[in-house]
């Protein structure tokens, strides 16, 4: 196989041109540089920072928290999206709206209202205080941050591809007898099932990411509650430009492998999808 | 339509099969857990964001639009994301033709490499423009002799809002110009069109609202971050964007 496809349509070589141009001076090489600023540091010395207990216990935050994020807005995403497409109710337009209000908010300002809330004696802190729920300052407080913060990723991934679904299809099956949960199955979840794969990178990748918000909540406890990026700015605040790279690294390495491993599987869906099409 | 509904669904014009008990369960169920998320992870911090802006009053709130200090800060911010936004969405033109419209090696690795910004932190990015730009990075001497400066200043923060703004309009159109399908360009081209006119009379009209949503959701993340620019800026209270 050559490196593409044969196809008619024009525009190839431009449009690839320019994407890997401005990939690579925007991103690849500022990438670089962080390479090279982490591959400067003596062998030991990286270890050592990237090792070290405490970044060990900001990974564990860190990943686990994005991941528990994605997979909340994975599951609330979908019941979100499809109740905004299927269901009339009153005030249906103006919650579609304030979906995208995470991305409009400046992070900070998420982060604080969101202590402000769900601190001890905020507007739903104070219930769940007596149960022995304490969500401010701890990994749950985190885990919320980064939901609120990337709940529109989900929302908006899978909200097309509902839309695209087809209802003659569903009414079709009714028809002939299958159960609802059957339809669900086979008709409705494969139409979807790349758009929540879709929203559950982008939600991942963008928690995994995130500082503004998390620090405010977060409390920022050593080992406890403290997210690599805030570690990284720790070292940048030492001056320690180096160990700040080598842990930037590691982040980046784990996020390229694991959102890799997702593009891949949904590549690989789609063939498989096409395939069946023909 | 209705008419040529059977009569055995004649009242039940929206969805046959909609009206046992399970479906008017499950829609309120689905209504109920969908506000009720909403309300509590959506809703209470927006109040909260409006309680606190307004918590002085509506005349203190609108006297510190007056402060030169939040003047300066609110024009750097439009002018980052004038520069900024229509950048990328050129670029998010363009590479959403490349992928969709096209089947080559390496795709996947091309994607997560678009992908990459979202997940590297902001405060990465205003790194490694330090180490790109700062007074010992690679360019940093050169800069200096040519009296430029990147680093604290606009281009600065312009190129690291680039970076963090870089995935979104790309990462939206990508989808939706896949399910699109190829079909119809090709027709246009076989029936002697152009590239760009394909492009503007065909392509365009079909993800016009997509590309809508991408420049609005680059342009929300322009306006909205807060990591990079603590770290880029840092040391001069002139360029702070918040």
């Amino acid at each position: 196989m050559s490196f593409r496809l044969p196809s008619v349509l024009p525009g190839f070589g431009l449009t690839f041109g320019f994407t890997t141009f401005f990939l690579s001076a925007i991103v690849l090489l500022p990438l670089a540089a962080l390479v090279l600023a982490a591959a400067s540091m003596h062998w030991s010395d990286f270890v050592h920072v990237v090792l070290s207990p405490r970044a060990l216990g900001s990974y564990r935050l860190s990943f686990g928290a994005s991941f528990l994020a994605a997979a909340i807005n994975l599951v609330f995403g979908f019941i979100i999206a499809w109740t905004l497409v299927r269901y009339e109710f009153p005030g249906r337009g103006l919650i579609d709206a304030l979906i995208d209000m995470p991305f409009a908010l400046p992070t900070a300002v998420s982060g604080i209202a969101l202590t402000t809330v769900f601190a001890h004696n905020g507007w739903i802190g104070r219930y769940l205080e007596p149960w022995g729920v304490k969500v401010a300052y701890t990994w749950l407080g985190v885990t919320l941050a980064l939901t609120l913060i990337t709940m529109p990723f989900a929302v908006r991934a899978v909200q097309p591809a509902l839309l695209e679904v087809q209802r003659d299809l569903e009414e079709a099956a009714e028809t002939l007898g299958a159960h609802r949960f059957y339809v669900f199955r086979h008709i409705i979840l494969p139409t979807v099932l790349p758009a929540l794969l879709t929203g559950f990178t982008l939600a991942f990748a963008r928690a995994l990411g995130e500082y503004g918000s998390v620090i405010f909540i977060a409390g920022n406890l050593p080992m406890k509650t403290e997210i690599t990026p805030l570690l990284i700015v720790i070292h940048l605040e030492e001056f320690d430009y180096q160990g700040a790279a080598a842990l930037g690294l590691v982040m980046l390495g784990i996020s390229f492998v694991v959102l890799l491993a997702i593009n891949l599987l949904q590549a690989w869906g789609r063939r498989r999808h096409v395939r069946a099409a023909h | 339509m209705a008419a040529a509904q059977p009569v055995a669904l004649a009242g039940d014009a929206r969805r046959p099969g909609q009206h046992t008990w399970l479906h008017a369960m499950v829609r309120w169920l689905f209504i109920a857990v969908s506000l009720t998320f909403l309300a509590a992870v959506l809703l209470a911090p927006l109040a909260t964001v409006f309680a606190m802006a307004l918590a002085k009053g509506l005349q203190a709130y609108l006297r510190s639009f007056a402060d030169p200090d939040t003047a300066a800060a609110i024009r750097l911010t439009l002018t980052t994301a004038l520069v900024v936004v229509p950048i990328n969405t050129m670029f998010g033109l363009a590479a959403a033709w490349a992928i969709a419209k096209f089947e080559f090696r390496g795709k996947s690795i091309l994607i997560t490499l678009i992908d990459l910004p979202l997940a590297i932190s902001p405060v990465i990015a205003g790194l490694v423009f330090v180490l790109l730009f700062g007074l010992h990075g690679w360019f940093g001497v050169w800069l200096r002799e040519h009296d430029l400066s990147i680093i604290f200043a606009l281009p600065g923060i312009m190129l690291a809002t680039m970076f963090v703004t870089f995935p979104y309009v790309a990462r939206e159109l990508i989808p939706l110009m896949q399910q699109l399908g190829n079909n119809e360009e090709e027709a246009a081209i076989t029936l002697g069109a152009g590239g760009w006119m394909t492009f503007f009379r065909v392509t365009l009209p079909k993800i016009r609202w997509g590309l809508v949503y991408g420049v609005v959701l680059c342009n929300a993340r322009a306006m909205g971050e807060f990591g990079m620019v603590l770290v880029s800026p840092r040391m001069c209270p002139d360029t702070f964007a918040d």
